[in-house]
């Protein structure tokens, strides 16, 4: 709500600076509005208010027991940035930097293994052969189990007399402190989110007509080129949506250490978890201060992720491919194949 | 790699796929087999190691239906709640996305910056302040309570996916389109659709299985029966005793929940994708 | 016992006026409703339907029990609302509720431990004791479970204490009794050992995991050795010989092997499924163990070949930290007047019978655990009985939360070696002093 007001209101009524904006007509700027408010309604309303809420209570306090008479005495106070700095000092200073460290090698960690299992996944499911249905099917399965139930599954796999321990002919403790705590999580959330990255991909693929491959066959193009040279450029935006998003997930990553290890590890302790924690004790005022310090943490991440990376899936580059392709998409058939050409030269190649 | 199976040619180049294949299926089964290996063993062997279930059985099925679980109708409140869900976040999110990939306005960026910042809060610090919001606008115990906030989880995800493939379409296809005489909004639906279908089709499956996995909202707004999801029915289930953990139940209706969900989506994916394709480039 | 024992039949007779008053004030009687008692200014009033928030009913009995008040009570009806099995899960949602002000729940279903917590936030009302005839007849360390600061805020239903489970048929071929003393248990394994059946057991296990069963089974051992964690005066009083000697017993056993190494591990489902495979030869649990580890259908490998005992301690028989639930009444129901009605009619004897015949859950009523039928059905009523009367409650205090995690951390951080036992008590006392005056 809040946020759809600035972009309706001024492309609008000032002059548009920029040279790609002026060649259209002062209208688009509202048009983009209205298209753009069903979205950012919601958004405002679920998740905007929450979080504006949140960051209001974390600058208070709730109050105390009052010794005289056992009750807690009711109304939050306001204590400014008190809640933040309480987490930076002492045993909670110690508590926090090490869940920010587990937080950070998690999501390092799995989505790494992720990216790789997933495009390997992709690649799989895009080959043309019988049975590939099923194989679909069988890779979309970690991803569609509730969460609730594959946590539940992976703690009874992990057990001291499980199936990995069967199956490894070794008896770790998983769940206690300590490196195989931290393996569990890492192989029970790869498990489950590969296929996302997988799906994602594969559309990504999908898209991708047949004749870029045969024309890079005639010129002599090896698998791995072809791999390289057309197949990376072209699901490049969406795959980078699919681990931008992934990491965005990982950093918050809390059911999976908290069912499979438990609560107060400090193997597997992660932000999330520190948030929930103080939640559960009602401190909701330090709980909103960890949540939105793990908030901006994750927005520098995926910035950075942005900026580094992402050109292509936030810069605008449509007016330029559209400008390249003319030399490039004669040749091509018309529709599909054109696609696939503009996608290459936008790609980067 | 791809060289040295190139210069030996012949069965490896044939095989080498398919082994990848096997290893990738075998990782992605393997645990799903498990829990399904454990929702057929009799409640009483629900400790066991065994790979087969001796001597099978479906008591646990049975278990997950028995009267007064109300899982029947948490399954429905699941399919409902979940279909809504994509249902609104592909009409939502395609418009914002083509708006978003064709339209040049000024704080495009920002929008989806915007947009893509409501995905970093952590989802449990969500709840408390979206409860209090729920309650003093009377949605408590409603299904709206649990579409409004997966339909806002999954928009971003949404919006950015289809953002990105609706770019990789050059502009000509439109233009050629309108050239024809087809109106922008014609345009779109008979051109750029059914190009994109594959990833229209995706995110549809992304934010089919994303709400129908939502657990938190559904548990933390929904405290009457008939309105419970799937999910919050199956952390209702207990042993016998309230102490013994019913993992077999558990894992039986995790694999009901899972199953028509894939077999839904291998069939509509054939029917939605030809479909699409067919209606499309002439 | 003598106590209970004269008792009983006084117990019944209030019991029965209690539920024939029930049935006046169903039938026909307005005169009562809206009329309530009074509790320190809060009336109990409103008469009307209601729900019952609780963790899942789990073999069907809580159904019936509310089955039976509704078809008494048409315009009263009782409206379940179950929860999630986890504990966690359960007190998160009744908080949540009581801080929105919400009237969704009426009676909850309280854990022992959250009697404070809910007491001292207004979340549940204050009741008059007199309005409760079963308070009288129940174990009276049940009783101070559901108060805070001496005033009551919820009326026993269900109690839980320890047991120590056993193998007989190993003891009794060694030809040793079940042990009272933590010596004599490690005697016993040292001898069954030494028996070609004993080869591989290993001598005992409780609950170890980092979660409220390791506050448990740690607060067991320091109360059994003659310590506390929290003093009667509500002061922390953790850094003592006595609670050392109580850890250290639990260190050593596990540095000795006498504790598997596993059993970090194990809550009550992992130490069951190990004693039920005849990993174990003691195991400190709960009385739930015992119809499962008594079937014969093939899941126990030790059915008929077990006993339970109460738990062993340092000089003598040991000390059980109490669990169990109470009912309270929402501070923001509505019809608080039939929500009493109704937890009078649930504490009832004849309801606490049907409860442990149906869900083997230990009552809160003492006649009970002398009945002879249920003796009969429910074998290790004698030592339960045994064990509640004497089991220590865990800290009353608001911030549980806190207290049981810094004492989890405290006791895995020594059973781990991560910090000598000594100074987990010496940290552990000036943890839970800055949260406890706090």
């Amino acid at each position: 709500m809040s946020a759809s007001a600035p972009v309706a209101a001024r492309p609008a009524n000032e002059p548009p600076k920029s040279g790609k904006a002026r060649r259209h007509d002062e209208g688009t700027g509202k048009l983009a509005a209205l298209l753009l408010s069903p979205t950012l309604l919601v958004l405002g309303l679920v998740v905007m208010f929450p979080i504006i809420s949140a960051l209001r209570t974390s600058l208070y306090k709730p109050g105390g027991v009052d010794p005289e008479t056992g009750f807690v005495t009711e109304g939050d106070t306001y204590v400014g940035f008190d809640n933040y700095t309480a987490i930076f000092t002492g045993d909670t200073a110690e508590r926090f930097w090490n869940a920010f460290y587990n937080t950070t090698f998690f999501t390092i960690t799995c989505v790494v293994l992720e990216t790789i299992l997933g495009v390997a996944m992709a690649l799989v499911m895009h080959k043309a052969f019988r049975g590939r249905g099923i194989v679909r099917a069988s890779i979309l399965v970690p991803w569609a189990i509730p969460t609730v139930v594959s946590a539940l599954l992976w703690k009874w796999i992990f057990q001291a007399d499980g199936a990995a321990n069967a199956i490894l002919g070794t008896q770790i403790l998983w769940s206690t402190e300590g490196w195989q705590s931290v393996a569990s999580v890492i192989v029970a959330d790869t498990w489950k989110t590969a296929p996302f990255i997988g799906l994602l991909v594969l559309a990504g693929l999908q898209t991708i007509p047949a004749d870029v491959y045969e024309a890079a066959k005639v010129d002599g193009a090896s698998p791995l080129q072809q791999f390289r040279m057309i197949t990376l450029p072209l699901v490049k935006p969406a795959l980078l949506v699919a681990v931008l998003f992934r990491m965005l997930d990982t950093l918050r990553i809390f059911d999976l250490p908290f069912v499979l290890v438990g609560p107060h590890k400090d193997s597997v302790e992660t932000l999330s978890m520190l948030a929930y924690d103080e939640a559960f004790n009602t401190r909701y005022g330090p709980a909103a201060a960890y949540a939105t310090i793990l908030f901006l943490y994750v927005a520098v991440v995926a910035f950075a992720f942005v900026k580094l990376l992402g050109a292509d899936i936030i810069g605008d580059v449509a007016a330029k491919k559209s400008k390249k392709k003319k030399s490039s998409g004669d040749a091509a058939p018309p529709g599909v194949g054109t696609a696939g050409l503009a996608g290459v030269s936008g790609g980067g190649m | 790699m791809a060289t040295k199976i190139r210069a030996e040619g012949g069965p490896l180049r044939k095989y080498a796929p398919l082994l990848g294949v096997a290893v990738i299926v075998l990782y992605c089964l393997l645990p799903f087999y498990w829990m399904m290996v454990s929702a057929l063993r009799r409640p009483s062997d629900q400790f066991d190691n065994s790979i087969i279930p001796r001597p099978f059985s479906i008591d646990n099925i049975k278990d997950v239906f028995k009267e007064g679980t109300g899982f029947g109708r948490g399954l429905l409140n699941s399919l409902l709640v979940a279909g809504t869900v994509t249902i609104l976040t592909l009409l939502i999110g395609l418009v914002a996305a083509y708006t978003l990939a064709r339209l040049e306005f000024r704080f495009k960026n920002l929008v989806l910056a915007i947009i893509i910042t409501t995905s970093m809060f952590p989802g449990i610090s969500l709840i408390v302040p979206l409860l209090k919001l729920f309650v003093d606008i009377k949605w408590i115990n409603t299904y709206q309570s649990m579409i409004v906030p997966s339909l806002s989880f999954a928009l971003p995800l949404a919006v950015w996916t289809l953002t990105s493939f609706f770019r990789q379409m050059p502009r000509e296809l439109e233009q050629a389109a309108m050239v024809d005489g087809c109106t922008p909004a014609q345009a779109f639906r008979k051109v750029i659709l059914p190009l994109a279908a594959p990833g229209v089709f995706t995110t549809a499956i992304i934010t089919f299985i994303a709400a129908w996995n939502e657990f938190l909202i559904a548990l933390a707004m929904v405290q009457q029966k008939d309105h419970q999801t799937a999910n919050v029915i199956i952390s209702q289930f207990t042993g016998a005793s309230g102490r013994d953990q019913p993992f077999g139940s558990q894992m039986a209706a995790g694999v009901i929940v899972t199953i028509p969900l894939v077999i839904a989506v291998l069939l509509f994916q054939r029917r939605i994708v030809a479909g699409l394709t067919a209606g499309g480039v002439k | 016992m003598r106590f209970e024992r004269s008792h009983t039949r006084k117990a019944v007779a209030t019991a029965v006026a209690g539920s024939l008053l029930l049935l006046a004030s169903a039938c026909g009687g307005d005169d009562t409703s809206g009329g309530g008692a009074t509790t320190g200014g809060t009336a109990l009033e409103g008469k009307g339907p209601i729900t019952f928030a609780t963790g899942k009913d789990t073999s069907g009995n809580l159904t019936s029990q509310v089955a039976a008040w509704n078809s008494q009570h048409p315009e009263e009806k009782v409206t379940v609302s179950e929860l999630p099995e986890s504990a966690d899960a359960q007190r998160q949602q009744m908080v949540q509720n009581a801080q929105n002000k919400q009237d969704s729940f009426s009676v909850l279903n309280l854990d022992v431990v959250w009697t404070a917590e809910f007491a001292a936030n207004r979340w549940v009302v204050e009741l008059p004791q007199d309005q409760f005839p079963s308070l009288t007849s129940a174990i009276p360390a049940t009783v101070e479970t559901a108060k805070y600061r001496d005033k009551l805020y919820a009326v026993p239903i269900t109690s839980d204490g320890g047991l120590l489970y056993y193998r007989k048929d190993l003891l009794d071929k060694a030809g040793l009794k079940a042990p009272t003393t933590w010596d004599e248990m490690l005697a016993a394994c040292l001898k069954v050992a030494a028996l070609p059946e004993g080869k591989g057991m290993s001598c005992y296990a409780g609950q170890f995991e980092k979660y409220e069963g390791l506050t448990v089974n740690f607060s067991e051992a320091v109360n059994s050795a003659g310590g506390v964690v929290v003093g009667k005066d509500g002061k922390p009083n953790v850094d003592t010989p006595e609670a050392l000697a109580g850890l250290e017993e639990l260190t050593k056993a596990f540095a000795s092997g006498a504790i598997p190494k596993a059993a970090i591990t194990y809550k009550e489902e992992e130490g069951r499924r190990a004693f039920q495979d005849g990993k174990l030869l003691f195991h400190r649990n709960w009385p739930y163990v015992y119809s499962l580890a008594s079937k014969t259908d093939g899941s126990s490998k030790i059915a008929g070949k077990f006993g339970v005992a109460p738990l062993a301690g340092k000089t003598g028989p040991g000390v059980s930290t109490l669990g169990g639930h109470n009912y309270a009444i929402s501070a923001f129901a509505k019809n608080k007047a039939t929500a009493a009605d109704f937890i009078k009619f649930m504490a009832s004897e004849e309801r606490q019978r049907a409860n442990i015949e149906k869900t083997s859950q230990a009552p809160t009523w003492a006649s009970l655990y002398d009945d002879p039928a249920l003796n009969k059905s429910f074998p290790y009523l004698a030592p339960l009985k045994a064990s509640i009367e004497k089991a220590q409650p865990r800290p009353s205090v608001v911030k549980y939360g806190d207290v049981t995690a810094a004492v989890q951390e405290a006791a895995y951080d020594a059973l781990t070696n991560k910090k000598p036992p000594k100074q987990a008590l010496t940290d552990l006392q000036t943890k839970l002093s800055s949260l406890i005056t706090q």
